[in-house]
């Protein structure tokens, strides 16, 4: 068994620098881009590996999937020449060598480095607190109480870029898959349940098990993705719903912070969620936080402001 | 096997470090600085295996830590787009 495991993270590790070492120096732009979404999904697999099953979902949805398919939507309107601004200067030539070999040494720093690090880990204290949070997995119960001013200024950093794009101008058009690919619109309304049922499900187990508002996010937001993709997603679009659309963008980021003050004025302290409450409180920011980041990842997969 | 593992990082580090200097496209870049979050976020959940068990607390900033590379990767790409249209506009 353990020869099997071996040769399986031997393998692993093998195809991930292989991966890593095509997308990062392949010639050709497409294929690094491909390249580096398999790397993505060979990084889910050493999550499992690791124990990390929650980083493995939202890898897997964000890294593999909308990572992906931003790149590819840039990579079309890209030109596919390299040598868009592409002007090697002097100095490149000289200092290549020793940046190289800098690199390396840095490199081979790192890896003698980690081995001697001193590992306390917080194992133990947060075990320790599990009871108080609510609920009893450890990672969401970090992710959304005990650290939770981290989430909240993470989703406010995703708020952020969101503005960020919106304000370059209006959304792209799309070259109109939906038209020239059939088989996709029919796809989406196959897939679309199997959509909305798989992070509500993540949601609810995200409580105690794997699962939680990341990953759940995330596979709402790839799923909207690719209903973009399909062209049904016309209310984003329109006028009317202009508010809406806002509003859902915020909600995660709006009630994230009310939990947060009514914290503060219950105990004193900001952020801090009385134990009687804390089930229901994380449930209601887990639900809009979810929502919020699926949006989001729509609204960023835009490249821009829609309905301008 | 956590060791293993940071070996691999270390070395995806010094990969993603190389090609993010070596190219002078945009998009290129932003995939090597892709590379270089993983490799961290590789780093930082090996550290999490303590002798106690899983430190749940590395896990949480590598899942945070993807939302962000996310939103990032987006905003630049996008900047890198509407760069470009501009460029090619004035050219014309």
């Amino acid at each position: 068994m353990t020869a099997l495991t071996l040769g399986f993270d031997l393998l692993l590790a093998a195809g991930l620098v292989w991966l890593g070492w095509q997308a990062l120096f392949l010639p050709r732009r497409f294929a690094a881009v491909v390249h580096f979404m398999a790397f993505n999904l060979l990084m889910a697999l050493v999550w499992v590996r690791l124990e990390a099953p929650d980083i493995a979902l939202a890898e897997a949805a964000i890294g593999a999937g909308v990572t992906g398919a931003l790149l590819l939507t840039a990579l079309g309107r890209l030109p596919s020449a390299a040598a868009v601004g592409s002007h090697p200067q002097q100095w490149h030539r000289y200092w290549r060598y020793p940046a190289i070999f800098a690199a390396c040494v840095g490199a081979g720093w790192l890896a003698w480095g980690v081995q001697r690090l001193p590992r306390p880990g917080l194992a133990a204290e947060v075990t320790a607190e599990l009871d108080a949070t609510g609920v009893s997995h450890a990672v969401t119960a970090v992710l959304l109480n005990i650290r939770a001013l981290d989430t909240l200024l993470e989703v406010a950093v995703m708020l952020g870029a969101v503005m960020l794009v919106w304000s370059l101008g209006p959304a792209l058009r799309p070259f109109a898959p939906a038209t020239s690919l059939p088989g996709l619109p029919a796809l989406s309304r196959l897939l679309h349940p199997l959509f909305l049922l798989v992070p509500t499900y993540l949601l609810w187990r995200g409580a105690h098990a794997p699962g939680g508002a990341f990953p759940a996010g995330a596979v709402l937001g790839a799923g909207g993705i690719l209903l973009l993709l399909a062209d049904r997603v016309g209310w984003m679009q329109q006028p009317r719903f202009k508010t809406l659309l806002r509003l859902l963008l915020v909600a995660g980021l709006a009630l994230f912070l009310a939990v947060g003050l009514g914290g503060l004025l219950l105990t004193g302290t900001f952020l801090a969620i009385p134990q009687a409450l804390a089930k229901s409180a994380i449930l209601a920011v887990e639900v809009a936080t979810a929502l919020s980041i699926a949006l989001m990842l729509m609204a960023l997969y835009l490249y821009g402001e829609p309905g301008r | 096997m956590s060791l293993y593992y940071a070996v691999v990082a270390a070395l995806l580090c010094g990969m993603a470090v190389i090609g993010l200097f070596r190219t002078d496209d945009l998009l290129r870049r932003i995939l090597a600085l892709n590379v270089l979050a993983s490799a961290t976020f590789l780093l930082l959940v090996t550290l999490a295996r303590t002798d106690s068990g899983i430190d749940p607390v590395p896990h949480v900033m590598v899942l945070t830590g993807i939302v962000v590379a996310v939103s990032t990767t987006a905003a630049a790409l996008g900047l890198t787009i509407r760069a470009h249209e501009r460029r090619h506009e004035e050219s014309q």
